[in-house]
């Protein structure tokens, strides 16, 4: 009894190690920008989801990555890059990237740009295109609307015409 | 003695603004088919509900209060300013409806925003924005740059007389050519020119820089709608700093100065007049007052030693100044970056930038350099009067497309409008502060609003209170239309209630 206890217990631990070293570490673009002298140089771990364009650079890509709060610029080599298949948009939910690199809050290398030039970058969870489905009330009140437009139009057009008959 | 408005009155009123909210009904359909060409289903929903509510509006406006009266000054004052805040409504129906905008006053916010050229924006999730929902954010700038009343009065107006009233009212007191619906078409053609030069352009930069095509000519186009028009909405949620490109900053900033150049300085180019553009009291202002902030800007940036290079502070310092000073508000920073990074001084010399503006006639906001250029030569011309001997006579004489001799209602004018523009940012100040913000965030949000800017330190955001929300919509509103109609709007209130 003792010893499944202390497995359950063992186990529970490393589980919640495992955890808190893949995930506590993500800093989040607020705190980046807030505390920007703080973290200047400094290796970050940054997650969020890939936004706009992959934008090639020679043997670099940019990307942009979301966290639901900003998007923060991310200098990665071209190999890397190459795990990215759906970048986030009306029609797609991008790939959700971890990224481990130095944040700089004013790269001298790209023009004071805020950005992170990535080490290392680890798929969390992949994008997916986003099936548009017809939102019907929508399609319903655009007939309605249609409708009356189309007779304030009739009535109008009438009343012109007897308003030039008469004149 | 007040008197009342007549049945006329209100039917003249009722009639135009229809006209021009058919109008604005009419330019929905175009970000309705870019929804059917990207096969956006629901956008283009949206805009056919917000088109087809417009229309019903603008048709019963002008079936209800037809005339064939021409419009008077308080008429057409009226009428410009009624059709910029139902422009505000009706624009926010599709914006409200993409759910992108937490609610409708956000949407009003965001249209106010456009038209008014400012760039401020509440938009929620923008990097998941719909192709025809972002362009509509730029089309209004566009729109509103050019003058919503330019629209129409291109488009549906005949009688010039009821024409150049609203064309003034809509702060536009110079015109290039002596009719004023050529004026309006040759605005709308030197805009759609640099429109589809700019366009190739940026869209060349953009492709260059590793964009994809589709995307490079629609970012093309919409950020040269918001730079010409010296707007400031961007595609994306990280406005230009998306791009992380010198060559795409240099372009927008050339975009930007063409924007904030005076529609008769175009036309002087256009028809070869080059030596006009050096001679001009507004080009020589701009430009000291460029250098001027510019050196606040770097000695304040220097005494944090926020930018250490050259290159640096053109990307950031000189970008950002250049974003202000014409009214733009693009940003290469972020919004927080403002007040962490900048220290005191290079704000206040960028607020300073923002609160001077452009050319008068342009699509810049703010006091504008005309007006600084007769202040400026009044004050030359009182210190000379005080300087020589009595008996002296002192003329002052300044180039504006023609040499003109100083007059003391030219004087008068300016400094009114300098006047009320000071107190418009000093109350969105107040109120700011009021709602707890530090006085510099305040100042610096309250003149980006009142100017026409859309440089934003971080107040405004989805989660700001609602007050403060409508006192941005309000500086932006009056801002822009530079305050004449907009007091003849509530003088007319004013007299519909206390007139005899």
């Amino acid at each position: 009894m003792k010893r499944a206890i202390s497995y359950q217990l063992s186990a529970t631990s490393l589980i919640f190690f495992c955890w808190t070293a893949c995930y506590a570490q993500h800093i989040s673009s607020t705190e980046l920008i807030n505390k920007a002298k703080e973290y200047d140089g400094k290796n970050v771990v940054y997650a969020g989801e890939v936004v706009g364009d992959v934008m090639a650079r020679g043997d670099f890509v940019w990307v942009n990555i979301n966290d639901g709060e900003n998007a923060i610029g991310i200098w990665l080599n071209k190999e890397l890059a190459k795990e990215i298949q759906f970048t986030g948009s009306y029609r797609a939910k991008g790939d959700r990237l971890e990224i481990t690199g130095v944040f700089q809050r004013g790269c001298i290398q790209h023009g004071g740009d805020m950005d992170i030039h990535a080490q290392d970058i680890r798929k969390i969870s992949p994008g997916r295109l986003v099936k548009e489905e017809l939102d019907k009330g929508k399609r319903n009140l655009t007939f309605i609307l249609l409708g009356i437009l189309l007779c304030l139009a009739l009535i109008f057009a009438r009343r012109r015409g007897s308003r030039i008959a008469i004149s | 003695m007040i008197l009342k408005p007549q049945l006329q009155d209100i039917k003249n009123i009722g009639y135009y603004s229809g006209k021009i909210i058919i109008g604005i009904g009419l330019t929905m359909l175009v970000p309705m088919v870019i929804g059917l060409l990207f096969a956006e289903i629901n956008p283009a929903l949206d805009f056919l509900i917000a088109t087809e509510i417009t229309l019903i509006i603008g048709l019963i406006l002008t079936g209800l209060c037809f005339t064939e009266k021409n419009l008077n000054w308080m008429q057409g004052m009226i009428v410009v300013s009624l059709s910029w805040l139902a422009a505000m409504l009706l624009a926010a129906i599709p914006l409200y409806l993409s759910g992108h905008w937490g609610s409708y006053l956000d949407a009003c916010f965001e249209t106010m925003s456009g038209f008014a050229t400012t760039g401020l924006t509440l938009a929620q999730d923008l990097d998941h924005l719909s192709y025809a929902h972002n362009l509509w954010r730029h089309l209004i700038m566009f729109l509103g740059g050019q003058g919503i009343v330019i629209v129409a009065i291109s488009l549906f107006m005949k009688g010039l007389s009821g024409a150049f009233k609203m064309y003034v009212g809509e702060a536009r007191d110079e015109r290039v050519l002596p009719n004023v619906i050529n004026t309006s078409r040759f605005i709308w053609l030197v805009s759609i020119v640099y429109l589809i030069l700019s366009t190739l352009t940026l869209g060349i930069v953009g492709i260059a820089n590793g964009m994809k095509p589709i995307n490079a000519f629609f970012h093309g186009a919409c950020v040269f709608m918001a730079a010409f028009d010296t707007g400031g909405f961007a595609p994306q949620s990280q406005n230009i700093l998306y791009y992380h490109s010198l060559s795409f900053e240099v372009v927008t900033i050339i975009i930007m100065l063409l924007g904030a150049m005076n529609f008769n300085l175009h036309y002087r180019i256009w028809t070869g007049d080059r030596r006009e553009i050096w001679k001009n009291i507004e080009t020589r202002t701009l430009c000291i007052t460029i250098a001027l902030t510019f050196l606040i800007v770097v000695i304040g940036l220097n005494q944090v030693g926020s930018y250490p290079r050259a290159i640096i502070m053109f990307r950031k310092g000189f970008y950002q100044l250049i974003s202000g000073h014409t009214g733009t508000g693009f940003a290469t920073i972020y919004a927080r970056q403002f007040i962490d990074e900048w220290g005191n001084l290079a704000l206040v010399g960028l607020i300073c930038a923002m609160a001077l503006g452009g050319g008068t006639c342009s699509t810049a906001g703010g006091i504008k350099m005309l007006r600084l250029g007769i202040i400026a030569k009044t004050l030359i011309q009182d210190i000379k009067r005080i300087i020589l001997p009595e008996r002296a006579i002192v003329e002052q004489r300044l180039h504006h497309l023609k040499e003109i001799f100083l007059e003391d209602k030219q004087v008068r004018a300016a400094l009114l409008i300098t006047l009320a523009y000071l107190a418009l940012y000093g109350i969105g100040t107040l109120v700011g502060m009021l709602y707890g913000y530090p006085l510099l965030d305040s100042l610096f949000e309250s003149t980006s609003a009142a100017a026409n800017v859309g440089l934003s330190c971080g107040i405004t955001t989805p989660g700001m209170p609602a007050g403060l929300k409508l006192t941005y919509i309000i500086q932006m509103w009056s801002g822009r239309l530079e305050f004449m109609s907009v007091f003849t709007l509530i003088g007319f209130f004013i007299a519909v209630i206390k007139g005899k």
